[in-house]
């Protein structure tokens, strides 16, 4: 033991240095992450998009907090959803995590390390006030030893020696994910320029229209490869056979646990999908599919995730029903129940012949 | 132009360094900047201090921000990583990247809107942190890539090319570097190789936050009458304090110095400073005698270069926060992860 530091904590002057120090950490090959809210995600626009374009690893823990502006900045809301998974200007998507509570934020600050090397792009843990601020019964945290970090793919001295091809922006196996190399690697090959400009698969700056048209298909595939790659959702059926479902995330989850069994009480069965990443995995399409209606549980006002579901799988709206909780409080059960049991209520009526009958 | 390969033929008989490199390895593509621009004459100083210095091109990270300036590490040491990163935000992305690899040398490149305007900020807390790392910006006083419109650095009273006058003040980097505590305090003219070049090799040397404005002329923009930063005006009003031999522990002292003449400054690597004075009065180890010094000489219109405060001392960002001598992106899952042991202490303190 030398008593000597492993890592490096450095408190930005700012949100911009704090995102821009990741990011030259990073690209410099090692792992860097930094924590935010809201005000914190506007203020780090360019950088991440610079992450997505010029293909940096960086990780962002978002403590999404009642928006927007200042807005309640000691109040719990999930309301980021949007700004991230867009998050910058041109076209970007990125990959967002939604943890349960502390055990699964845990869980998923590893996972986000491995995929922002694996995927080369920001990775969002998306937190919110009530799983970040509040006192929570939470089951021990867990880690298995034999775990290895995934550092992505990185192209060493050895491998260029061998004469492996080098293009940094090059797909060599079909999944849009490009090698990389640490600067410094070998003397005479492997270098690049990093640059947040269009540039060919050697990384050469380029502004035809073919060469930046291919480079953003790819990262279209990178973004698909993604959807494998991320925490899968959760589903649990409800006891019998149901036309009706519901999706949730993030912290809704334990009210949404005892809000089933208070729905089940007022005679309503309803199946359960818990998204815990975007991209979305294949399985919330077959969901939507698989039920008439399917009720989308948010904490914030404009059905956040709701609407990322419509454009993101090209869903019917009208299919999707908004429960939308966004008074800065923690969802309840009680709540949760209420709204989705009066809304059944209403699907449910019997009809007049019956009543008159 | 960038997309044009340069020849890497060269004559068997140029010279080589104690690598066996020669001048053509620490080149890189061709420039695209307008002929003449005072940038590419700080590109040809940086490409002659690495190789006098005999430095391995691919162990230099060279890092820039958005504009003329920031375009340059494309065209000097085709060899190395560069990242050229976002308006303002070179500083940050330096400093990530210092800390990720202590090994390499750190060259900051950055031009005076991108450090005395949208990154103003940034290059204040760089330098407060200490960060080693050699920090030159290419002033020219104008935003070149948008039509010449004033930055910071324009001097209240100049004129821009349209006749404008500027009626803000202006910021002077160097003095503001010397308040927030750099270690290694420089300026220079663009037009001045021989006080440029041993500047860079010595602040490359220098173990800190080493800081070098160097005026650069734009000659499209900021080269009329009427501009401080045209390269009649600052040839005319050129001050310098002193000037500068790098010896380093490779080199023989082949020079010989009048006694008296010369102060030798010894820095962390072993690298000696064989500084020679040109005005008596000053001293470069005296940080408020230099803010006082610059600050006279502007009063008066007056344009002070060489070699302004160096503290051979100097610590830097890795001593502040004691990080361990191996590169920290070399450190793996066995050497990072506590594991489950660790975690289970954690757990317990929790319950």
């Amino acid at each position: 033991m030398t008593g000597k530091a492993k890592y490096a904590i450095v408190q930005g002057e700012d949100e911009l240095a704090s995102i821009g120090i990741v990011i030259g950490a990073a690209w410099n090959g090692a792992r860097a992450f930094t924590a935010t809210s809201g005000p914190g995600i506007s203020l780090m626009q360019e950088f991440i998009g610079l992450s997505y374009f010029a293909e940096i690893p960086a990780v962002i823990m978002n403590v999404q907090r009642a928006g927007p502006s200042t807005g309640m900045p000691t109040r719990t809301q999930q309301c980021d959803i949007l700004v991230c998974a867009y998050a910058s200007h041109g076209d970007t998507k990125h990959v967002l995590l939604f943890p349960e509570d502390p055990a699964e934020a845990f869980e998923f600050a590893a996972t986000a390390f491995d995929l922002a090397e694996r995927l080369q792009t920001t990775i969002f843990v998306m937190l919110d006030l009530d799983i970040g601020m509040n006192h929570r019964l939470s089951r021990p945290l867990k880690w298995d030893d034999a775990r290895q970090y995934d550092r992505g793919k990185v192209m060493t001295a050895e491998m260029l020696e061998e004469g492996r091809e080098f293009g940094r922006y090059l797909d060599v196996d079909g999944d849009g994910i490009p090698y990389r190399t640490y600067p410094g690697t070998h003397p005479t090959k492997g270098s690049f320029f990093t640059r947040g400009t269009s540039r060919d698969r050697y990384a050469r700056y380029s502004e035809e229209g073919s060469v930046y048209a291919d480079n953003m298909q790819r990262l279209v595939r990178k973004f698909e490869t993604a959807q494998d790659m991320v925490p899968r959702p959760l589903q649990a059926n409800a006891r019998k056979p149901t036309k009706y479902g519901v999706i949730y995330f993030g912290s809704t989850a334990p009210a949404m646990d005892e809000a089933i069994e208070l729905l089940q009480a007022r005679g309503h069965e309803l199946d359960r999908l818990r998204i815990r990443a975007f991209p979305f995995h294949s399985s919330v399409a077959s969901f939507i599919a698989d039920h008439d209606f399917v009720y989308v549980v948010e904490q914030n006002r404009d059905a956040q995730l709701r609407s990322l579901i419509v454009n993101e799988n090209g869903i019917d709206p009208v299919r999707l029903v908004p429960i939308l909780h966004y008074d800065g409080t923690p969802i309840t059960a009680r709540f949760i129940a209420n709204a989705i049991g009066d809304h059944q209520d209403q699907l449910k009526l019997t009809p007049l012949r019956k009543v008159v009958s | 132009m960038t997309y044009i390969a340069k020849p890497k033929f060269h004559h068997p008989g140029l010279p080589k360094n104690d690598l066996g490199y020669t001048h053509r390895d620490y080149e890189g593509k061709i420039s695209t900047l307008c002929a003449g621009c005072g940038h590419d004459s700080i590109t040809a100083s940086i490409i002659e201090a690495c190789y006098e210095l005999s430095i391995e091109p691919h162990r230099v990270a060279k890092i820039s921000g958005i504009g003329c300036s920031s375009k340059t590490p494309d065209y000097f040491l085709g060899n190395s990583h560069g990242f050229n990163s976002v308006h303002g935000r070179m500083p940050s992305v330096l400093t990530g990247a210092n800390l990720a690899n202590r090994d390499l040398i750190y060259l900051g490149v950055s031009g005076d809107g991108d450090s005395a305007s949208i990154g103003f900020g940034q290059f204040a807390h760089s330098i407060r942190r200490g960060v080693n790392m050699t920090y030159i910006v290419e002033n020219n006083g104008v935003y070149g890539l948008t039509k010449g419109q004033f930055s910071a650095t324009a001097d209240r009273g100049s004129k821009s090319k349209k006749g404008v006058m500027n009626t803000d003040n202006a910021i002077d980097l160097v003095a503001i570097a010397l308040q927030l505590g750099a270690t290694f305090v420089a300026r220079s003219f663009s037009g001045d190789k021989s006080q440029l070049v041993p500047l860079i090799s010595a602040a490359i040397e220098h173990k800190g936050a080493a800081f070098i404005d160097v005026i650069s002329p734009c000659i499209a923009f900021n080269n009329h009458a009427g501009s401080t930063k045209s390269f009649d005006y600052v040839r005319e009003h050129n001050d310098a304090v002193n000037r500068l031999d790098v010896i380093t522990g490779r080199d023989p002292i082949t020079v010989d110095y009048a006694p008296g003449t010369v102060q030798m400054v010894e820095q962390h690597d072993g690298t000696r400073l064989a500084l020679r004075k040109i005005d008596a009065d000053y001293d470069a180890h005296d940080r408020l005698a230099a803010m006082t010094f610059l600050q006279r000489h502007a009063a008066k219109g007056q344009i002070v270069t060489g070699l302004l405060y160096i503290d051979p001392d100097a610590d830097d960002l890795h001593t502040h926060l004691n990080t361990v001598d191996a590169p920290l992106n070399t450190l793996q899952t066995g050497e990072l992860c506590p594991g489950s042991a660790a975690l289970d202490k954690i757990n317990a303190s929790l319950r």
